[in-house]
């Protein structure tokens, strides 16, 4: 996927011909992803402006498409940051035109997600899409639009502006595409329930082509703090990269070029590299060869003392948020979260957060309930290939006195400026080593807070149950020896049961 | 002649309700005192069951074990053990019996539960420990019936029929030995000798060939190993008639241990008395039988063989060398006989010439 292989084609085109890339494979998979595609940058336009997402989605029945598929009109509103007038033809009627080639943690894919939604039900259905948008000024913008594939082009067929009486701010985006809901529908209302509970400061409103209402309601007004955008750390960068830098950098000398373009490199570090990589730090990166560059960029990847990335640029939700939404959508007895201290792969920062709840609504069907999350986007496919699996497979639960048929959910969310995902599907993590051991201990810790939980209602349980023993069974000999004894008043047995009570909590 | 037994029915029951109550005052006297209430009685662990000479019978040695309402484990058992008291109170005031099953599902009536027949059961045999009394002296008695044939009249206690005589020759299957007969007092008889017999067919043979006329005999079926209840009838025609018993049982270890328990009592009942007859005599078949008399005969399986082996070591097998003696020849000829096996000289071979034969040697 370099800019050289987009020069042939049309971006447009190419994602319409490799459309399973991008999650387009089949009709139900694709309602899933447009759904999935639109909420996601939805969460980002109104996180980016730190207010609680407020998000509706209807999905309507428009009449059958084929024997398996039918027509659906998606529409989707936000409360986001909304886009400037002049943005909206390019921002969904091209495609890679986006804002999000910089390094900090996002939620959107390749910068196509939304666009390859609206450029699917194009195909599909042949209908332009409706968008309207206002960033809360005086006016509202109403576009209709249409790509034109080959050209990689918006062709605007309306344009209307309304005013803003309201101060209203966000976007509507409104398309139809052919789908199969049936089919997806399952895995929607599921990404609903999973996207809930990692952003449980967001209103998620679906309602489906049935009329069914599905409402997931914000459990806090508390947001994450929201990512920096940082440099690239050199572990991370490769030939491509440094080219692309070379090209547009200001600086004359390598030392500088170092300083300026990287992450963590200061003066010191950027000296011994030079040092290390035998490169002058005069020598002015414009004049590096081809080999040069090549070489370059292996030395950066073999010299051992940078620094490590810093986490600034990542936003993990945070254990208290992680927590929230964890009682919110599973109502489990019992949840404990912990977030990892920032961790490197290859030179990209990342945050590992876990947590495992037990009870409530979590079933209990033989096998512990898997969320995995990435970016705070649910992974819904693929689980049995997912590292967090493994890792859960590997784990020796019997320590933990935590069996498979207990109602026992685990959450792992992985955040980072590239998730390493191991396909272009990016529905599961790879079994990367640094980041199995960051999960491995993260799901340790939690264990063993689930294992004192459970070790600790068993002996209230043990207890109370032992208090009930003595209550069912004295008032009976109580009776019984009064009868036999030929008595009137039965003995008084509460002071006995008092001292059973206190007997035990002595005994601890 | 007119029997007057040792004690009477009435004042056996007076001192059995007497053990109640007092028992019930104890536990009420404990929980009125904000105590919690607890009891201690022999313990039937096999540790201390030994084997007394002198009674002849397995008895319980000094250890004793405490039940206490305070320790949890102990609650349960606790609580059905006062409650069984009180529902054999109230059995033996009213003079009502109940079977053991019976007491299983009776409890459920006052909110008691018992995980099952054993455990209701085990309760019954704690009482019988605490009071030293046998649960039929409570009033309640096993499901397992047997029966007595022979002219022994007696005379009932039970409500309705109190003063009523029978004589136990008027029902030519037997009378059955349950509660009511268990309890009846004896008035007359014109027997000389008891026989116990293991088998109903040969029960039926018996009195079909009169042999309580021609021997002055009663006759007892035991119907396999003899239940409590018979047992202490057995005791109760050996002591208060003394009349001398003897017992037939089928030529095996089996049939020789049915003797030995109505001689020595079992193990299981070592808190008790009063259910052995030390002075019975096992008449047959015997191994030495099994060769003397030419009987068909199967041969001993290996569970049989097993038997003989513990029987050997058992305390009550030493007290009289014909045990050990009879233990070596089955041991020896590897053979076993039914009481049925005479037949192959006649129906009546058996009462025409073993019988006799047999009460002479043993006499």
């Amino acid at each position: 996927m370099t800019q050289v292989t987009f020069e042939e084609i049309s971006p447009a085109d190419f994602f319409y011909r490799n459309r399973d890339i991008a999650g387009f494979t089949n009709p139900s998979r694709a309602v899933f992803a447009a759904i999935r595609e639109l909420v996601e940058n939805s969460l980002d336009a109104a996180e980016s402006i730190k207010v609680p997402p407020d998000i509706y989605v209807r999905l309507s029945f428009e009449g059958e498409a084929s024997a398996e598929t039918q027509i659906y009109k998606l529409r989707v509103e936000d409360n986001g940051t909304g886009i400037p007038p002049q943005y909206i033809p390019s921002a969904f009627g091209q495609v890679l035109y986006s804002s999000k080639y910089k390094l900090k943690q996002q939620r959107g894919t390749f910068g196509l997600g939304g666009k390859m939604a609206l450029l699917y039900g194009q195909i599909t259905t042949h209908q332009p899409a409706l968008i309207i948008s206002s960033t809360g000024g005086a006016r509202i913008f109403m576009y209709k639009l249409m790509i034109d594939i080959q050209k990689n082009r918006p062709i605007i067929l309306d344009r209307k502006i309304l005013l803003n009486k309201d101060g209203w701010r966000g976007t509507i985006v409104e398309f139809t595409l052919e789908g199969d809901y049936l089919r997806a529908m399952q895995k929607i209302l599921e990404y609903f329930k999973q996207t809930a509970m990692v952003n449980p400061y967001a209103n998620l409103t679906f309602v489906d082509p049935k009329g069914r209402l599905y409402k997931f309601v914000r459990a806090t007004t508390v947001m994450p703090d929201p990512p920096k955008e940082t440099l690239p750390h050199p572990y991370g960068v490769d030939v491509e990269f440094l080219q692309r830098i070379i090209q547009v950098t200001e600086c004359d000398n390598m030392l500088d070029f170092l300083k300026t373009h990287f992450h963590r490199v200061g003066d010191v570090t950027a000296k011994k590299f030079l040092e290390f990589s035998e490169i002058s730090q005069s020598k002015n990166p414009k004049k590096l060869s081809h080999e040069e560059i090549v070489r370059l960029a292996q030395k950066l990847k073999e010299f051992k003392e940078f620094l490590p990335p810093e986490a600034s640029c990542l936003s993990p939700l945070g254990e208290e948020l992680l927590r929230t939404g964890v009682l919110k959508e599973l109502k489990p007895d019992f949840v404990a979260v912990h977030q990892r201290k920032p961790a490197t792969y290859a030179g990209h920062p990342f945050i590992v957060e876990v947590a495992i709840a037990y009870g409530g609504e979590i079933p209990q069907r033989g096998n512990f309930v898997i969320y995995r999350f990435a970016n705070r986007i649910p992974l819904l496919y693929d689980e049995a290939s997912d590292v967090s699996v493994k890792v859960i497979e590997s784990i020796n639960w019997r320590r933990y006195k935590i069996t498979p048929d207990m109602p026992v959910a685990i959450i792992v969310h992985i955040c980072s400026t590239k998730v390493p995902y191991k396909t272009v599907g990016k529905e599961f993590i790879a079994d990367r080593l640094e980041v199995r051991r960051e999960i491995a201990n993260g799901i340790r810790e939690v264990a063993r807070q689930l294992q004192r939980f459970l070790s600790r209602r068993e002996h209230v349980d043990r207890e109370r149950k032992r208090l009930g023993v003595f209550g069912k069974y004295l008032p009976k000999i109580a009776e019984f020896s009064t009868k036999l004894s030929g008595k009137d008043k039965v003995p008084d047995v509460e002071k006995l049961l008092r001292s059973a009570r206190k007997y035990d909590v002595e005994g601890g | 002649m007119t029997l007057k037994e040792a004690k009477s029915v009435a004042e056996k029951r007076e001192e059995v309700l007497a053990a109640l109550k007092s028992f019930g005052t104890k536990i009420y006297e404990q929980l009125d005192s904000g105590l919690f209430p607890s009891i201690d009685m022999p313990s039937r662990s096999t540790e201390n069951i030994y084997y007394d000479p002198k009674l002849r019978q397995f008895i319980l040695g000094d250890k004793r074990i405490k039940r206490s309402a305070r320790n949890i484990r102990h609650l349960k058992p606790f609580t059905q053990l006062v409650w069984a008291a009180l529902f054999s109170y109230e059995l033996t005031s009213q003079r009502k019996t109940s079977t053991l099953r019976d007491v299983y599902y009776s409890a459920q009536a006052y909110e008691m539960s018992f995980k099952d027949q054993q455990e209701s059961n085990n309760i019954i045999t704690d009482l019988e420990t605490i009071l030293g009394h046998p649960r039929e002296d409570f009033n309640i008695f096993p499901e397992e019936r047997s029966a007595v044939f022979g002219d022994l009249t007696i005379r009932y206690t039970v409500p309705g029929y109190e003063g009523k005589t029978l004589n136990l020759t008027s029902h030519p299957d037997g009378v059955m030995i349950g509660p009511a007969l268990t309890s009846a007092e004896f008035v007359e008889t014109s027997a000389d000798k008891v026989i116990a017999i293991e088998k109903g067919g040969l029960f039926t043979r018996f009195i079909e060939e009169n042999v309580h006329k021609k021997f002055n005999a009663l006759l007892v079926l035991t119907a396999g190993q003899a239940p409590r209840a018979t047992r202490h009838f057995i005791r109760r025609l050996n002591r208060e008639l003394k009349l001398p018993v003897y017992i037939f049982t089928d030529g095996d270890p089996w049939g020789m241990h049915i003797a030995m328990v109505i001689i020595s009592g079992s193990a299981n009942a070592a808190h008790l008395r009063d259910l052995t007859t030390p002075d019975a005599k096992w008449s047959g078949v015997w191994a030495t039988d099994i060769v003397k008399y030419k009987l068909p005969t199967d041969p001993l399986d290996d569970i049989d063989i097993k038997r003989l082996h513990e029987l050997q070591r058992d305390p009550r097998y030493k007290e009289d060398p014909l045990w050990q003696r009879e233990i070596k020849t089955f041991l020896k000829i590897r053979r076993k006989a039914e009481q049925e096996a005479f037949s192959r000289y006649g129906l009546t071979y058996i009462v025409d010439e073993y019988l006799p034969a047999k009460l002479e040697e043993t006499k």
